[in-house]
Formats: structure tokens, C-alpha cells, sequence
């Protein structure tokens, strides 16, 4: 059981990660649905760094404390020189342009020899979960800082009105540059943070669903606040769980049919939610709102 | 030089399923610009529906039904039949979770992506229902036209792939004769301009959208079960392969441009066939996804597309 419930975590873990990579350009208005392809250059980038040279299929021989920085590094590099022509489009066709890198990276990686092409790749050094979850704790903390800086409010603004924020001021170019590219790195890291904690990568793991999946974390879980991505992340990581976990109790017949059609109750909630919550679970107005009440307790809690 | 023309007849058949997709990609998006992932589900969902009446996916007692009423030879009419009730029904199903109820509550549909996190919803429901009911491994049927062909100096057609072909061809060309013709069609044309305009002009957006839906629908039911006759192989993401490069086709001809995605979609068939031809089987996301890349960023308008559509927020 205890294996269970950390393997679950480690999940939870790397989804966080990802999903506030996709975050921070989704608060600025940019849907990314590339979120496979940024993994990919991450796991792959870390894991060919890791391998020692004459192990096969090869590699560099870095440690882990070298492989995982130049993996974050590579994949923000990536991120920054398609994020100059993907920005350039919009609404559909950003979507699609995000989509269409994701799928040219993997068919890419498939055909590359020397990352071992289509058997996958093994990494050396392995990250167990504590580092993971430390590593995890730094991300959120880090994501949340960003959206308190002047940065930040430059993102909010530019996803709320784009021509608003530029006659404020605002360099929207710059902002969402800055906002893919960061958020690419995040995504790298978490895809080389998978490749060590599992040290094996197989670029057919990261495949559309997996992006659209984080996406839907991300949308759901909300853009306007830091804490969207990882309400979204933990309560779409634990639903299928739960609900797998709620067969298993109620047993019998329609258990095991809960246990077998629980990603159907789970799409039937996303579309549930959208009705209930576009703007995803956590927004500002419900934030203000659980801090107001607070504060209004306090005061008859001294009287 | 034989090799190479029966290779694009392939291509071009192949191009065929892809061209009712990628026009039923376009008339939403068109329409409503809104990039609906539930086009895969109901492609993948026309393909199941005429598997499970020919292999007995609904169970033996349906089946003996069957053989007893129409016959074994006649039970694809009775697939395609459902298949298509089924995908119509889902469409005006889909219509309300993610354009009815969204503009009702919420003014503008596409404002918040809602449209777009509604239907990937729905794609997770319809394709996860399907494995949990048939699994997930490849469901393969016997055509019921077996391998019925004909020569044309040396290169193979095969009937079946053929009057698919021209039956996908036939329906663009009648679906974009109505909105040229007729009543309907400048209704439609006209919520595609602009969707408030058109209601105050007296169009009834609110009994014309379900009807997008359903035609997109249809066409995609149509496709699925043309792909399941024509190449008897499929699993619960058959859509997500054959819909993503429909969109690849749809994006080369221009978004909203019926007829840009028929030359898209028969464009990335041959280029598929021809990839796997010269390149091999591994590498062909690289061409396709590769032209999509540089078409998006060198002319996001595609070869015929008007440069209005698909600029909204998402």
C-alpha cells in the first residue's frame, strides 16, 4: 500500500511540473498543447547526458547535477527559438502550431540512432522521491513568486487585454517570449526528472494525450491564480484513483464496471466542470472571497 | 515508375477519409471557430458502430437477430445505418455541452476555450466507453465486399476504396453547392460572418448551429465507416491518428475553405503513402507535421483560407 500511494505521488509530482510549464504561457493567453515535445527534449537531453560513453546506445557521462540543469537549459534553448515564429500565430492556429512541433519532435527522436531510436533510452542516475517532491515544492514556490513579480501582472494583463497592456506599457512580444520559454524549461525539467526517477524514456509515452491531458490540468485547475495548476494536477492525478479505489470498496459486478469506465466518469466531469466553472476550479474572486470570510471571522471570533 | 503511380493511387485513396474529416474540421471551425476535438470521437465511433454490428459486438443474440431479419449479407446497411443514427444523436448531444449552454450561460461560446476543454471532455468519454466495452486491443472485421478490384493497365483499384473516393467527393461537392444555393446555406454563411448580425437578420442561429454539428457529424461518421470497410483494422484511437492529420490537410487548405480542405486532405494522403514509400514507416510524422510547422508560421492562411478565421482569443 505504501508503494502504492508513493508511486501515486510521484505522478502528482511530475504532473505539477508540468502542468505549471503550461501554465505560465496559458496566463498569458498562449495555449500550449505541446507539452510532449518539451518533455521529450528534457527526458532525452538528460538522459543521453547521464549515460556513460561506452555504454550503449552512448552518451556523455555527465551526473546527475550536470545532466539535469543542461537538459533544462537545451529545452528552454529549444523553446525560445520556436517560441519567436509560434507566437507570431493565434488562437486555433498557436494551438496547432504548439501540436504540430510536439509530433515533430517525437517523430524525430524515434529516428535518431544515437538516443537509442525507437527502443527508448535508459538514464543512469536515479532521483528518488524525496528529491522529486523537494524539486516539485521549489517549482510551484517559484511559479508563485513569478506571478506576484511586475512580470507576472504583465502576463495577467496581456491575457486579459492585449491592447490595454500594450497602452500601458507593457512589451507583449517580450512578456510572451518570456512566458513560453520559461515555461518550456519547466516542462524540460520535469521531463528530465521522469527520465531519472524511472531512468528510461520512450518517446511513445509522450504522446498527444499526455499533452492534452496537462493542458486540461491547467484549464481546469484555472490561469488566473499560481494555484490553479496544482489543484487541477492533485484532483485530476487522484479522481481516477479515487474512483478505481471506490470500485474496489463497493466490489462485486459494478465495482469492477466503476474500476473499468473510470476515465469516462472522469471526461464526463470535465465537461461538468466546464459548465459549473470555465474559469477553472480556483479563480480570484474565490480566493478573495475564502480570505474575506476569514478576515470577517476574526473580528467576531475578538468580540 | 509502376510502383510509384499505384503508390499515389493509394495516397489518394487514403486522401479520401481524410478529406470528409478535414472538411467537417473546417465547417466548424468556419462556423463557429471553434477547433472541435470531438470530430475524432465521432470518426472513431462511426468506425466501431459498423465493427460491432458485423462482429458481434452488441452479443451473439443481437447478431443471430440480425442473420434472422436481413441476413448476414445485408448487415453493413444495418452498420452503416447505425453508425450514422449514433453519431448524429452524440452530435446534438456535444452541440449543447459545448455551444448551447456555454453561450446561454456565458454570452460568448469561445471566450474562455470552454468549446475546446468541453469536446476534448468528450473525446476522453466516447474513446475510454469504447475500451472499457471492446478493450483496447486492434478490432479487425471482414469487409463485406472482400477484396473486390479492377485493373486499370497495371495498377490496382480497389471498388470499394474507389467508390469511396467518389463518394466523399460527391458529398463536399453537395455540401458546398448548399452553401452557395441555397437558403440554408446563406444562413449558415451568414453566422459564419458574424453570429449576432445574422439573428438580427431574422436567421435562427440557435436551430442552425445543431445543424452544423450534425452535418460535421455525419461526415465523420461517414469517413469512419468508409475506414473501417476500406481498411477493416481499428482501435479506440483510430480517430486521434486519422483526425490529426485531417487537420494537417484542413490547416494546408486554409481554414473555413471547404474546398482547401479537399485538396488538403488528398494532398496529406499522398504525402503519407509517398513518405512511408520513400522514407519508411518510422518517419512519416516528421513530413506531415513538418509541413504543418512551416505552413503555420510561413502562411497561417494556408494555400486558399480567409485570414479572419480562427483569430479569436482561442
Amino acid at each position: 500500500m505504501g508503494g502504492e500511494i508513493e508511486g501515486l505521488l510521484v505522478i502528482l509530482c511530475l504532473n505539477t511540473i508540468y502542468a505549471y510549464g503550461i501554465f505560465l504561457p496559458a496566463a498569458s493567453g498562449q495555449l500550449n498543447l505541446g507539452a510532449a515535445g518539451f518533455i521529450t527534449l528534457g527526458a532525452y537531453a538528460a538522459a543521453w547526458l547521464n549515460m556513460s560513453p561506452d555504454s550503449e546506445p552512448g552518451g556523455l557521462g555527465l551526473p546527475m547535477v550536470l545532466s539535469i540543469p543542461s537538459a533544462v537549459l537545451f529545452a528552454a534553448a529549444v523553446g525560445f527559438v520556436i517560441s519567436v515564429p509560434i507566437l507570431r500565430t493565434r488562437g486555433v492556429y498557436m494551438v496547432l502550431a504548439t501540436f504540430a512541433f510536439a509530433e515533430v519532435v517525437s517523430g524525430l527522436v524515434i529516428n535518431l540512432e544515437f538516443v537509442g531510436a525507437a527502443a527508448g533510452m535508459p538514464a543512469e542516475d536515479h532521483v528518488d522521491f524525496t528529491g522529486l517532491l523537494i524539486i516539485t515544492i521549489c517549482v510551484v514556490a517559484f511559479c508563485y513568486y513569478l506571478m506576484s513579480t511586475r512580470f507576472g501582472l504583465a502576463m495577467r494583463s496581456v491575457h486579459d487585454d492585449e491592447s490595454v497592456a500594450t497602452l500601458f506599457g507593457v512589451n507583449v512580444r517580450a512578456t510572451r517570449v518570456a512566458a513560453f520559454t520559461i515555461g518550456a524549461a519547466i516542462v524540460g525539467l520535469g521531463g528530465a526528472l521522469y527520465g531519472h526517477h524511472f531512468n528510461y524514456v520512450e518517446a511513445q509515452g509522450f504522446n498527444v494525450l499526455l499533452s492534452i491531458f496537462i493542458l486540461l490540468y491547467v484549464l481546469l485547475g484555472g490561469t488566473q491564480t499560481a494555484w490553479g495548476p496544482l489543484v487541477g494536477a492533485a484532483f485530476f492525478t487522484f479522481i481516477p484513483e479515487t474512483i478505481r479505489w471506490l470500485g474496489r470498496w463497493v466490489g462485486g459486478e459494478f465495482g469492477k464496471e466503476l474500476i473499468e469506465y473510470r476515465l469516462v466518469a472522469f471526461g464526463i466531469i470535465i465537461v461538468m466542470m466546464m459548465v459549473l466553472r470555465p474559469e477553472g476550479v480556483v479563480t480570484r474572486t474565490l480566493l478573495e472571497r475564502v480570505f474575506t470570510l476569514r478576515r470577517r471571522a476574526a473580528p467576531a471570533a475578538a468580540e | 515508375m509502376e510502383v510509384l503511380l499505384q503508390q499515389i493511387v493509394n495516397g489518394l485513396m487514403l486522401g479520401g477519409v481524410y478529406v470528409m474529416v478535414a472538411v467537417a474540421f473546417t465547417l466548424v471551425i468556419g462556423m463557429l471557430n471553434f477547433l472541435n476535438f470531438t470530430i475524432p470521437a465521432l470518426f472513431m465511433v462511426g468506425a466501431v458502430m459498423i465493427w460491432a454490428v458485423m462482429q458481434k459486438g452488441f452479443g451473439p443474440g443481437v447478431d443471430t437477430f440480425l442473420n434472422d431479419t436481413v441476413g448476414a449479407q445485408n448487415k453493413w446497411i444495418v452498420g452503416v445505418v447505425v453508425a450514422l443514427v449514433v453519431v448524429s444523436l452524440l452530435s446534438l448531444v456535444i452541440e449543447r455541452f459545448t455551444y448551447r449552454y456555454m453561450k446561454a450561460k456565458y454570452g460568448d461560446a469561445t471566450e474562455h476555450a470552454l468549446p475546446l476543454v468541453s469536446s476534448l471532455g468528450f473525446l476522453i468519454i466516447f474513446e475510454h466507453f469504447v475500451i472499457g466495452r471492446w478493450g483496447s486491443d486492434p478490432l479487425t472485421m471482414d469487409s463485406p465486399f472482400g477484396n473486390a478490384s479492377f485493373y486499370v493497365g497495371t495498377v490496382q483499384f480497389s471498388t470499394p476504396q474507389t467508390i469511396s473516393l467518389a463518394l466523399s467527393l460527391a458529398i463536399v461537392f453537395s455540401i458546398s453547392l448548399m452553401l452557395k444555393k441555397t437558403k440554408l446555406g446563406r444562413a449558415l454563411r451568414s453566422i459564419a460572418e458574424r453570429p449576432d448580425t445574422a439573428t438580427l437578420m431574422g436567421v435562427d442561429v440557435n436551430r442552425i448551429v445543431p445543424l452544423v454539428y450534425v452535418i460535421a457529424g455525419l461526415l465523420c461518421g461517414i469517413a469512419g465507416v468508409l475506414f473501417a470497410i476500406n481498411y477493416t483494422t481499428l482501435d479506440a484511437y483510430i480517430g486521434d491518428k486519422v483526425a490529426t492529420i485531417a487537420i494537417a490537410g484542413m490547416v494546408l487548405g486554409g481554414l473555413g475553405n471547404v474546398w482547401g480542405a479537399v485538396v488538403g486532405g488528398l494532398f496529406v494522403g499522398l504525402l503519407e503513402v509517398l513518405s512511408i514509400h520513400w522514407l519508411g514507416a518510422s518517419i512519416v510524422k516528421v513530413p506531415i507535421w513538418g509541413m504543418l510547422l512551416l505552413i503555420l508560421i510561413i502562411k497561417p492562411t494556408g494555400l486558399f483560407g480567409h485570414s479572419a478565421i480562427g483569430k479569436g482569443k482561442f
